[in-house]
């Protein structure tokens, strides 16, 4: 049908002549529409007559391309006339009014606002998304404190099903880094170290910083991905599909139904995680000291005589505390999505974003409060 | 208009498999759509007509049987075919399925994108006109979340117009609106089917919608598994059949105690 699609401007006597001919469809029209459009501005204003009558066919696109010779005929001032249109397509032509489609609204241009007004608004969402957050994080540790104090009411079903998903289904991937970062950090301090003849001494090394510093860290920080996005994703899809609004209706408080079993869980489960991350971390670095000629049982006892109760018990608070971050900020992320599927994205990206900085934060905190009480 | 067949559907059994057991949801359903007429097919909750519809538009595959679109049948078709067979049509989902990340102007613009060749200017053009057959030129830079419920369908009706197909499959038009929005939808897929000569697929179980906008209507019977009736809607509503009576005079299944 395309194929014998042709149009033609001629200069006739008092006016220009477009000569249509052919199928008038999405498949013929752009190659024609922009020498239209040139050619149209070439007449500079001299009146136009579009000849349809060899048009064969005419579908939406091709009733657009008149509607367009016409609006662009005007623009430049040109009196425009559409003749032998045959009258199935003139009828389609003649749905459109005109005044009402060019006035069809033009995007608002919108007003790019000056830097120190970006910073300003920035400092200020800044300053009511913190404020926003501490409200919460006080309802979500009153709700908790209830519960604690009446276990009965805590949906104890929904935390073992939570404590599973993030707890054991997480283990595998906390196996691989934990033992990973063993292996690494044995290795990277084992070379300069064995140029000292203190290659044992890298067995105090990996002991305190897993233990201490890095099972809690590590662990909580694939929790943050894996468990908080989650968190923020399924509270977020809730919200947008107005189960929240439901929930809330039922009088039924979002925070204990929801949020508060999955802090109980992840609170309960990160610090069984952390032990068990440092104790395949230890094993990583073991194996790679078996290679420095150190053997396992050595190895062991090194790491027992340099590490206290204290660094232990110092490393499970921490996880705890950060386990409460991961938890709370990605459900509460969740709940604040608004709007469609975008919305539920953004909330799993704030939730982690967010958490992995409260962690690195918290864990700046501790590390001065620890030093400070010389724990 | 001549009566010829534009949408064939023959001998079509469909159903889903869950656990290795197969549930057969229509049998040996076949039935004919005629070019620019607006076709629905109705039916209670649980009778298949949603189902039906993905397999007509190719988003399913059926046990046994044809559907063939405009000379092609699109469940024998291999994945090139059926996306040139698709490109035939639009659908309106439920619930519009608008893309929250654009504005309606370019929601109804993508599909010109991706398949036409025409220039910016031309397709912002094009895209404004599909926009003002609905009546949506003023909403055209808003985004769908601004839009209420009807506007969002009305928007989707020109995307899935945007390629002018010559068939649109609309999915529930009247679910969630308002009776007076959801009749101004019905007179807005009347008058597009009278000036344009689309061909409209329609699947509900709106009644007063049907005798607004239906030409033929079959009816779908969840316990017969397949078609009870098909005529005009006149011919269904006073017909002596106990089941299409019963749909058509809203009937409940059993007395309540």
């Amino acid at each position: 049908m395309s194929s014998s699609t042709a149009v033609e401007f001629r200069r006739g006597a008092q006016e220009w002549v477009v000569a249509l001919a052919g199928a008038l469809d999405a498949e013929s029209l752009p190659p024609i529409w922009a020498r239209a459009r040139a050619a149209l501005s070439e007449s500079g204003g001299a009146p136009l007559r579009v000849d349809a009558a060899k048009v064969t066919y005419c579908d939406g696109s091709g009733i657009a391309f008149l509607l367009d010779l016409r609006r662009e005929a005007l623009r430049h001032g040109s009196r425009i006339t559409i003749a032998n249109l045959a009258p199935r397509f003139a009828e389609l032509l003649a749905q459109f009014d005109r005044a009402s489609l060019d006035d069809a609204s033009e995007a608002a241009p919108a007003r790019q606002p000056r830097l120190t007004e970006q910073v300003g608004r920035a400092v200020l969402q800044l300053g009511a998304d913190l404020r926003r957050q501490w409200r919460y994080v006080r309802r979500v540790m009153v709700c908790l404190l209830y519960e604690l104090r009446h276990p009965s009411v805590v949906r104890w079903k929904e935390v073992l099903s939570v404590a599973e998903e993030m707890g054991v289904n997480g283990l595998p991937v906390v196996t691989l880094i934990a033992f990973l970062m063993g292996v690494v950090l044995a290795y990277q301090s084992a070379v300069p170290m064995r140029q000292y003849g203190a290659e044992l001494f890298v067995a105090n090394l990996i002991g305190l910083s897993m233990i201490r510093e890095l099972a809690p860290l590590m662990t909580t920080i694939v929790l943050a991905g894996r468990t908080g996005a989650a968190f923020a994703a399924e509270l977020g899809t809730m919200k947008v599909d107005e189960e929240i609004d439901a929930l809330t209706t039922m009088a039924l408080d979002p925070l204990r139904f929801l949020v508060v079993p999955r802090v109980i869980a992840t609170v309960s489960m990160t610090p069984l995680l952390t032990i068990y991350a440092a104790l395949v971390g230890l094993l990583g670095g073991g194996l790679v000291m078996l290679t420095f000629q150190i053997p396992l049982i050595t190895y062991f006892k090194q790491i027992v005589g340099v590490v206290s109760i204290g660094d232990f018990t110092g490393g499970l608070f921490k996880s705890a505390v950060f386990a409460f971050l991961v938890a709370t900020v990605g459900c509460g992320r969740g709940l604040e999505a608004q709007g469609g599927p975008r919305a539920v994205g953004l909330a799993a990206t704030r939730a982690v974003v967010s958490t992995i900085v409260l962690i690195v934060v918290f864990d700046g905190i501790f590390a001065v409060v620890f030093h400070l009480f010389g724990f | 208009m001549a009566a010829e067949p534009i949408i064939q559907v023959e001998h079509l059994t469909v159903g889903y498999a869950q656990d290795g057991e197969q549930t057969v949801l229509l049998q040996d359903v076949s039935f004919q759509v005629l070019r620019g007429e607006v076709f629905a097919i109705l039916g209670g909750s649980g009778s298949g007509k949603s189902t039906l519809l993905k397999h007509m538009i190719g988003l399913l595959r059926p046990i046994a049987g044809r559907i063939i679109i405009d000379g092609d049948d699109i469940v024998a078709a291999n994945r090139a075919e059926r996306r040139s067979i698709m490109r035939r049509f639009g659908v309106m989902y439920q619930m519009g399925a608008l893309f929250g990340s654009m504005t309606t102007l370019e929601n109804v613009r993508l599909p010109l994108e991706e398949f036409t060749e025409f220039d910016d200017e031309a397709m912002d053009w094009i895209a404004r006109t599909k926009l003002y057959q609905v009546g949506m030129s003023a909403a055209a830079h808003r985004m769908p979340s601004e839009l209420s419920g009807g506007m969002q369908k009305r928007a989707a009706i020109a995307r899935a117009m945007a390629l002018d197909p010559a068939i649109v499959f609309l999915d529930e038009p009247s679910a969630g609106l308002d009776p007076i929005t959801s009749a101004e939808l019905d007179r807005l897929i009347v008058r597009l089917a009278r000036t344009l000569g689309i061909t409209f697929v329609v699947v509900t179980h709106e009644l007063p919608s049907i005798f607004a906008i239906a030409d033929r209507v079959i009816l779908l019977d969840p316990r017969l598994r397949g078609v009870v009736a098909t005529g005009t809607p006149a011919q269904l509503r006073d017909s002596s059949d106990p089941r299409v009576h019963q749909f058509f005079h809203r009937e409940p299944e059993e007395v309540m105690p």
